[in-house]
């Protein structure tokens, strides 16, 4: 019996804490004075740039938002402002709220582990360093005089032709009444997202069986459906406007889509 | 070891001397007891717990990036609070301070320098952050409230970067909020250029933009509203957050697979 005990003992009994202090201040204290050395350093060395007096009259080309946010100035280029400017960053902050609630897998909590949350991790992946980073890459490196695509080492020519032959989608299939256009452009908006997502709901079931889908529910289905649909659509759009000249899909009096 | 004898009864001299023990009332014995007083007895580190999972110290583990998140942020206060003795946000003097700080003030150039890099240290130590605890599924419950705070404090280092764009009052300053301000006059019902603006009046001087700015377009309004904003609002709401951030870590555990 004397051998067996051990083996029923919960392993949650196993000691592995130790002091805060020093391991974990001492950590704390080192890794803070080297980010510190470094960080004056670079202050030493590299200068924060000061331009021109600021003249509201004379505007730079092209004049860029911070670093940070040019992800979201090359949304602009994709969708209207009220839609890359207002509705998305919404909605990737809203997506990002909801992630601990939409997310019911219990592997994984607390540490590494990629096998287990293959697509939870794939997908912030995609989210976080293709879109966002590398939008951010896109603007900071390879925009120019009117929001042109240039290469690094392409001198900045503010007279380069950009073409601008870009159609609404509806035109591009041949709708020339534009009621008809409105109509058409909705349903492809409305199927994209319908189809979108239904293929989500057979590729989820698939992949993780009915059961997890049932565990899921409807409200968490619809939700992550509707927000990885919508995260889709920018590289759709994307596409569309890059290969195929495309706009809008939606052009009506008062919102562009 | 005759040396050696000396060196300790030179340290024991000073320890035992008067002068000594009217400045330290006893040693630190390093014993478990002690080792915990020193955090839970102690204002600033009691934040931490008296113990913590061995795993959940190591570096590749935490990557430390939630740690200098804050440290950037208290960097950029306190080199912060350095620029606003010398700067004023007027639209007449602000970039004319600038100048001066750069070109006549002791070290004005590095003090300016600080807090510039360390706010755009703190925004890409904030995203290793989240990507990290997003990567050790750390939002999981019972830390899922953390989490959403913690999305807030992203969406606020991101504005309190922003705001402080504006403040140097050069070229590359007011034509970077341009970019922002577009987005607020665009808000679907609020911009009075964003979709179904005419059925709430929406006009370029009462919208959105003009609330964010101050007046319809931009000017020595804005620099003052952004100033205010970048140093006394978003800092005082961010740190409301930070404490219940840093609050609820140590209410929920540090995260870590019980073993």
């Amino acid at each position: 019996m004397a051998e067996v005990a051990p083996a029923t003992k919960k392993p949650a009994q196993v000691d592995d804490k130790i002091h805060t202090w020093p391991h974990l201040v001492r950590g704390e204290f080192l890794v803070t004075i080297f980010v510190l050395v470094v960080l004056t350093l670079w202050a030493m060395l590299l200068d924060a740039p000061l331009e021109e007096p600021a003249n509201p009259t004379r505007t730079p080309n092209p004049s860029k938002a911070p670093w940070y946010f040019l992800g979201l100035q090359e949304m602009l280029v994709y969708y209207d402002p009220w839609h890359a400017g207002v509705v998305l960053p919404t909605l990737i902050i809203i997506g990002l709220m909801v992630i601990p609630f939409i997310d019911i897998n219990p592997a994984g909590n607390g540490y590494y582990c990629f096998k287990d949350r293959k697509y939870e991790i794939l997908t912030f992946f995609f989210g976080f360093h293709i879109l966002w980073v590398s939008m951010i890459i896109i603007g900071t490196f390879f925009r120019g005089p009117g929001w042109n695509l240039f290469w690094p080492w392409e001198h900045w020519d503010p007279h380069k032709v950009a073409a601008l032959t870009n159609v609404d989608l509806p035109y591009l299939v041949g709708f020339r009444n534009q009621t008809l256009s409105v109509l058409f452009g909705l349903f492809c908006v409305v199927a994209y997202f319908v189809v979108g997502m239904a293929l989500f709901y057979y590729w989820v079931v698939r992949i993780k069986g009915k059961e997890f889908m049932e565990r899921w529910g409807p409200v968490r289905f619809g939700i992550t459906a509707f927000l990885i649909v919508t995260m889709l659509a920018l590289p759709v759009k994307m596409f569309l406007r890059l290969a195929f000249n495309v706009k809008y899909i939606v052009a009506t009096k008062y919102i562009n889509i | 070891m005759a040396l050696k004898d000396k060196i300790e009864e030179i340290k024991k001299d000073i320890v035992e001397s008067h002068v000594w023990k009217a400045i330290f009332r006893h040693g630190y014995e390093d014993t478990p007891r002690n080792r915990v007083l020193m955090v839970t007895a102690n204002v600033w580190l009691h934040l931490h717990p008296a113990k913590v999972r061995r795993h959940g110290v190591r570096m590749r583990f935490t990557w430390c990036m939630g740690g200098l998140t804050f440290l950037m942020f208290l960097m950029t206060v306190i080199t912060g609070i350095y620029l606003m003795f010398y700067y004023r946000p007027v639209g007449e003097y602000a970039f004319a301070d600038m100048q001066y700080l750069e070109q006549d003030m002791p070290f004005g150039m590095l003090m300016r320098n600080m807090p510039r890099w360390a706010a755009h240290a703190m925004v890409v130590f904030v995203w290793l952050h989240m990507f990290r605890v997003f990567l050790t599924g750390s939002y999981k419950p019972p830390r899922e409230f953390n989490w959403i705070v913690g999305v807030l404090l992203l969406v606020l280092t991101l504005l309190l970067s922003f705001t402080g764009y504006l403040l140097p009052w050069d070229q590359l300053s007011i034509w970077a909020v341009p970019v922002g301000s577009n987005m607020a006059r665009a808000s679907p019902l609020l911009g009075h250029e964003g979709p179904f603006h005419e059925f709430v009046g929406a006009n370029p001087i009462y919208d959105a933009r003009a609330f964010l700015f101050g007046g319809g377009e931009i000017g020595p309004h804005t620099l003052l509203r952004f100033y205010i904003l970048h140093c006394i609002f978003i800092p005082l709401v961010a740190s409301l957050l930070m404490a219940v951030h840093f609050w609820r870590i140590r209410r929920d555990g540090f995260s870590g697979p019980s073993l």
